[in-house]
């Protein structure tokens, strides 16, 4: 922090465009030293490659704007380059060598050596004091693999401070935390900001922009919307800044009759995983289930899908007692599971929209093995607009469409068979404010069609916004199911952690 | 969706590169005609009827194994077993025939123990978990160890007149062994494209858990792709018997390394959900033009070997720069 600037970075009228789309037009960001810098938008309105251009990743147009770091104007045509001028970056999958120790991916290409050999000594002495600089609870000679989703976070931290980082970017780091963990990781920031690093912070829960966050600025379909302190924003008005125009009720939910029973799930065991647990679910029902990271919940809808196989217990849909002893035989008893990770299990990322939304009711429609093209043709078309998936085409890669518009490819796959009980597991998480009422939305009409679901998030006010009742989890058993009326966050966090 | 930017003046790079983007096999037909130019020029007897009725005999078998191989690379899988296949099979159609079978059980026969061949590779994959290149490199021994076992290592002659005379004929002026490559690979393009397991194959290569949680049945799309990769083979091999007029237990050595080779040139990527058949076609002509040209200018046959090493090497970094950014 040498001299006069109060800027750590500024980013001026930053243009990049790809083959067909404009994706930044003349965006400005100015990032304060020791500020905590929420960068906030849709998925699709930039943040994503204004970032990436900061980190070298991608190179803006030639002709557009300028990148200052401290007053110094700069080039930054690699991702080294970044790294040599004090930018680091932590992203949403965070990228580290999950075989070695803390230590040794804090240091990854540049340990400490003597006489040409790893001194390895003085790693774990360097990686405790980084840790501690910053009172970061790891143990250097841990090895990652081992380590809680925040504590890997933290690793991905202390490593980017190791490399001297004054300018930090955060990408969706609490996506995949709970929520004592998110608090740890907004105190490590806090620590952060006292020493002078500026951090740029990229979520998609506004709750934590309010807790953390100095400043925040909005971007909207590649274009600057503003830049505000946090205190003097709601978040509505930060809603309104990000959609274009006020969502009334961010949670959806309409008024639908519950029927019948439609699925009932009789002491369902899978060793050491999922105890004994005991439900059901109704038409037109939303059944929550809420649970710490670990406690089984992911497990459990698993085993109802057929994903893993129960070592006991009885599962009835419809009133018929089934077998699920493959995804196959789940389709086939009208049960669907949108799944955690839409990236690693839901989608084929390197096939087509088209391709990836018949991947399941292809096989429905096809005669003697052949695909009915048109078929497939008219359904994935219908599936763009009806979610309105924005997508150049059917025929476009899903790994080049952004997260919530991928989730949504995930949904249709399902939309496109004949599902009666329809497994929703975190399908909001990473994705913008617009999608996810619009996903409430499908969800809705899902409902009306009599069918119901079962709704997996970390994330209260979403489930008590959304849900009829609430199944809590704790270490793999049902420790409570509570009505919509008699749910609280106090209750629901009691239950979770069994006390 | 059209780019609107009224560009004066744009890179002939990023130009060649759109194209290569919305037509990915632009490349290869660009390197297959100017290799038949330059080789038309420099020998006048490359363009000759006799000389392209070879190049075509030539490319056939490669390319039939070939199209077996790029069902199991889009997959995500590997076979190493092809080349023993043709090994065993020639030595199998060739044994049945001399000891008195009809030539068309024979053949059915033959096609059936490829088929058990490739099942046993599959459940291998699939049931034990076995990695495909350790199932099929332990499959590659197995069946070249049945070949020489059944033929006592030696070559089996005496084949009837009616078998050896299929790979001879033509019709209207094509060679025959030809003709079935070209069937095979039509056949191939649609079990690719057009059908559900042709699909299940490419979900397969990008993710197999994803493919699981579709409900795709990871079980018998497995057999199915190592089944007729064998199947294939099995046809090459009964193929090549038919020309060389005899059973060679040793025959198809290093086939495997063709047809992988052919594949990769073609397009396709190792870690699956990446490739086509006309792209594996392409790659597999490329290679046969290669030999012929060499032979045809008479350069020193080993320098063949070092030109294929490299010609893998760069149709891969060509394509990797194609898929860059």
């Amino acid at each position: 922090m040498s001299n006069g600037s109060e800027y750590a970075v500024v980013m001026e009228n930053i243009s990049k465009t790809f083959p067909g789309v404009k994706a930044l037009d003349r965006v400005t960001f100015r990032l304060k030293k020791g500020e905590i810098h929420a960068l906030l938008g849709e998925n699709g309105a930039g943040k994503s490659t204004l970032i990436k251009i900061l980190m070298g990743v991608y190179q803006k147009d030639r002709d557009s704007g300028r990148i200052l770091l401290d007053g110094q104007e700069v080039q930054i045509d690699s991702p080294i380059k970044a790294e040599q001028l004090g930018l680091s970056a932590v992203y949403q999958h965070i990228m580290l060598a999950r075989h070695l120790s803390v230590a040794e991916n804090i240091f990854l290409g540049q340990q400490p050596k003597r006489r040409g050999m790893i001194d390895w000594k003085k790693m774990y002495e360097d990686a405790e004091a980084v840790l501690q600089e910053f009172s970061l609870q790891v143990n250097p000679r841990t090895l990652v693999r081992d380590l809680t989703p925040v504590q890997q976070e933290m690793v991905a931290i202390a490593k980017a401070l190791a490399r001297r980082a004054k300018v930090l970017v955060l990408d969706e780091p609490t996506a995949q935390l709970a929520e004592e963990e998110t608090d740890q990781l907004h105190r490590t920031m806090r620590e952060l900001k006292k020493a002078g690093i500026s951090i740029i912070y990229i979520s998609h829960r506004l709750d934590e922009i309010f807790k953390v966050c100095d400043v925040a600025t909005v971007l909207r379909d590649g274009q600057y919307i503003g830049t505000k302190p946090v205190s003097e924003l709601t978040e509505g008005e930060i809603i309104r800044m990000m959609v274009g125009r006020s969502i009334d009720d961010l949670y959806y939910k309409e008024e639908i009759k519950i029927g019948r029973e439609i699925l009932r799930v009789k002491n369902l065991t899978r060793h050491p995983v999922v105890k004994n647990a005991s439900f059901s679910l109704h038409e037109g029902e939303v059944l929550g289930v809420f649970g710490l990271v670990g406690s089984g919940r992911t497990e459990l809808v698993r085993c109802i899908f057929g994903a893993d196989t129960p070592d006991s217990g009885e599962i009835e849909i419809e009133g018929r007692p089934v077998k699920i002893q493959s995804p196959t035989a789940a389709i086939e008893n009208k049960v669907a599971l949108i799944p955690e990770d839409r990236q690693q299990q839901g989608l084929a990322l390197p096939l087509t929209l088209g391709d990836n939304c018949n991947l399941i009711s292809g096989r429905q429609v096809s005669r003697y093995g052949f695909r009915n093209l048109r078929h497939e043709r008219d359904t994935a078309r219908r599936n763009v607009e009806d979610l309105r998936i924005r997508t150049p085409g059917i025929n476009q890669k899903v790994k080049f469409l952004s997260g919530g518009n991928q989730q949504k490819v995930v949904i249709s796959k399902w939309l496109n068979v004949d599902s009666k009980v329809l497994i929703f597991d975190e399908p909001t998480v990473g994705i913008d404010v617009g999608a996810k009422t619009e996903i409430y939305r499908i969800m809705a009409d899902l409902l009306k069609q009599g069918k119901g679901i079962i709704f997996i998030s970390s994330y209260l006010p979403e489930l008590l916004g959304i849900c009829d009742r609430i199944m809590v989890i704790a270490e793999g058993e049902v420790t409570g199911i509570l009505r919509r009326e008699e749910a609280t966050q106090e209750k629901l966090l009691a239950l979770a952690s069994n006390l | 969706m059209g780019v609107a930017e009224p560009r004066t003046k744009q890179n002939p790079w990023t130009r060649i590169r759109a194209i290569q983007n919305k037509y990915p096999l632009s490349t290869l037909f660009v390197v297959i005609i100017a290799m038949w130019v330059v080789l038309a020029i420099l020998s006048p007897y490359f363009f000759t009827y006799h000389n392209m009725f070879n190049l075509g005999r030539q490319t056939a078998l490669t390319a039939i194994i070939s199209v077996g191989m790029t069902f199991v690379i889009i997959s995500g899988g590997i076979d190493l077993s092809v080349g023993s296949i043709v090994g065993v099979s020639s030595v199998v159609v060739s044994l049945l025939m001399v000891n008195g079978m009809p030539i068309w059980l024979a053949i059915l026969l033959t096609l059936l123990m490829s088929c058990v061949l490739g099942l046993i590779s599959g459940i291998a994959i699939y049931d034990a978990k076995v990695p495909p290149f350790i199932a099929t490199l332990g499959m590659m021994s197995a069946a070249r160890g049945l070949a020489l076992m059944f033929s006592q290592g030696r070559t089996i002659t005496n084949i009837p007149r009616p078998f050896t005379q299929f790979a001879q004929a033509t019709v209207v002026g094509i060679p025959s062994l030809f003709l079935v490559a070209l069937i095979v690979a039509v056949l191939g393009v649609i079990i690719l494209n057009r059908t559900q397991f042709g699909r299940n194959v490419y979900a397969m290569g990008s993710s197999k858990e994803v493919a699981r949680l579709s409900g795709i049945n990871m079980r018998t799309n497995t057999y199915g792709i190592y089944v007729l990769s064998a199947a294939l083979s099995s046809l090459a091999g009964i193929l090549m018997t038919s020309r060389l007029a005899s059973g060679i237990p040793t025959s198809g050595q290093g086939d495997e390394m063709d047809a992988i080779a052919s594949v990769v040139i073609g397009g396709a990527s190792l870690a699956g959900a990446e490739g086509s058949i006309v792209g594996t076609m392409i790659g597999a002509l490329i290679m046969a033009t290669l030999r012929n040209g060499f032979n045809l200018l008479g350069i020193d046959p080993f320098w063949m070997r070092i030109a294929i090493g490299i010609l893998i090497v760069v149709a891969v970094f060509v394509d990797q720069f194609r898929k860059a950014d």
